[in-house]
């Protein structure tokens, strides 16, 4: 009943971190990636005029209620996930306290979910892509995302056996080590994507691609840092023995210790 | 002083917040209704599609192109 009472307060405090972090994704991706959406539009329309029936959805909309629908679900869905990988990987996966295993899993997330795929298959705005392809694009993505996932996976067995053999430091470098050769094997073997209309602005490309990364930051790290510090606070109200293992003030942090 | 390293601004004792048995039904319903929710946002109406039409694509469409996945 104990574990129940936890995993429910993180589970909350997950999806309320993700909310936060959706709104923000949605303000961030508002001034940074909706230009180079605009300008990536106005090329589409000037190879190939747009017919005149409405569109489905205004563009005002797209960019305002539409993103923010988007960001906000994307968000609270990754928050709830990432509340419960929290929850397995606190005190069994090193033994850091919970602020700093939260920060400490959000990097570890955006490079295998968000930076290791997007190497290989980077976003795109609109106009850049084929329609015909959109199959083969859809499934190369999310085969390249699990490959990523399942060298995660693989690298957390290689590290708790490096660990104890070569202590945490060198172990941790090993696992690490372990991820990038088997994400890159992967990256290798999946086929390339090589789409792009002749006179599309490169400028405007490695802005667009630079926003995305940008947008996925601003998830990584609320989840991470406002996730993680809201964590702590709950694991400290239903583990007071824990709480004082963990002290917070900036004084007692400074303070030499033995 | 002694030469112990534990830094209590850093560590917590390694006891694991619940047994992973424990987790196992919250992981797998909210797995789930998350897969549904990212497929919502990233995918229907692309490559596959469940409801008919392109409104579903549309409305969520910058966020598409934004957050990476394959659109058109």
């Amino acid at each position: 009943m104990d574990s129940q009472k936890i995993v429910r307060g993180l589970l909350i405090r997950g999806m309320l971190a993700g909310l936060a972090a959706g709104v923000l994704m949605w303000a961030f991706g508002y001034l940074f990636g909706e230009p180079h959406i605009r300008d990536a539009i106005a090329f589409e329309e000037s190879i190939s005029p747009p017919s005149n029936e409405a569109p489905l959805v205004s563009r005002t909309m797209q960019e305002s209620l539409g993103l923010l629908t988007g960001t906000v679900v994307y968000a609270i869905a990754a928050g709830g996930v990432f509340a419960l990988v929290f929850a397995a990987v606190f005190g069994r996966v090193g033994h850091a306290r919970p602020r700093v295993t939260a920060a400490t899993l959000g990097l570890v997330a955006f490079v295998v979910i968000v930076f290791v795929p997007f190497l290989k298959y980077p976003s795109n705005p609109p106009a850049v892509s084929l329609d015909e392809t959109i199959g083969f694009r859809t499934r190369t993505y999310f085969v390249m995302l699990l490959l990523s996932l399942v060298a995660a996976f693989a690298a957390l067995r290689i590290g708790r056996d490096a660990v104890k053999r070569l202590g945490t430091w060198n172990g941790t470098l090993v696992a690490v080590a372990g991820y990038v050769v088997l994400a890159g094997i992967a990256s290798v073997l999946m086929p390339a994507v090589k789409e792009m209309p002749e006179g599309f602005s490169p400028e405007l490309l490695y802005s667009f691609r630079l926003s995305t990364l940008g947008t996925h930051a601003v998830l990584y790290a609320t989840l991470g840092l406002g996730f993680g510090a809201l964590a702590e606070r709950w694991i400290s109200q239903v583990r007071p023995a824990a709480a004082g293992t963990y002290r917070t003030s900036s004084l007692s942090a400074g303070a030499p210790h033995s | 002083m002694s030469d112990t390293t534990f830094t209590p601004e850093l560590e917590a004792p390694s006891v694991p917040l619940m047994p992973l048995s424990d987790l196992i039904p919250y992981a797998l319903l909210t797995a789930l209704l998350a897969i549904i929710l990212f497929y919502f946002v990233g995918a229907e109406e692309g490559a596959t599609s469940v409801f008919p039409g392109m409104t579903m694509h549309e409305w969520v469409h910058d966020a598409r192109h934004l957050l990476g996945f394959p659109c058109h």
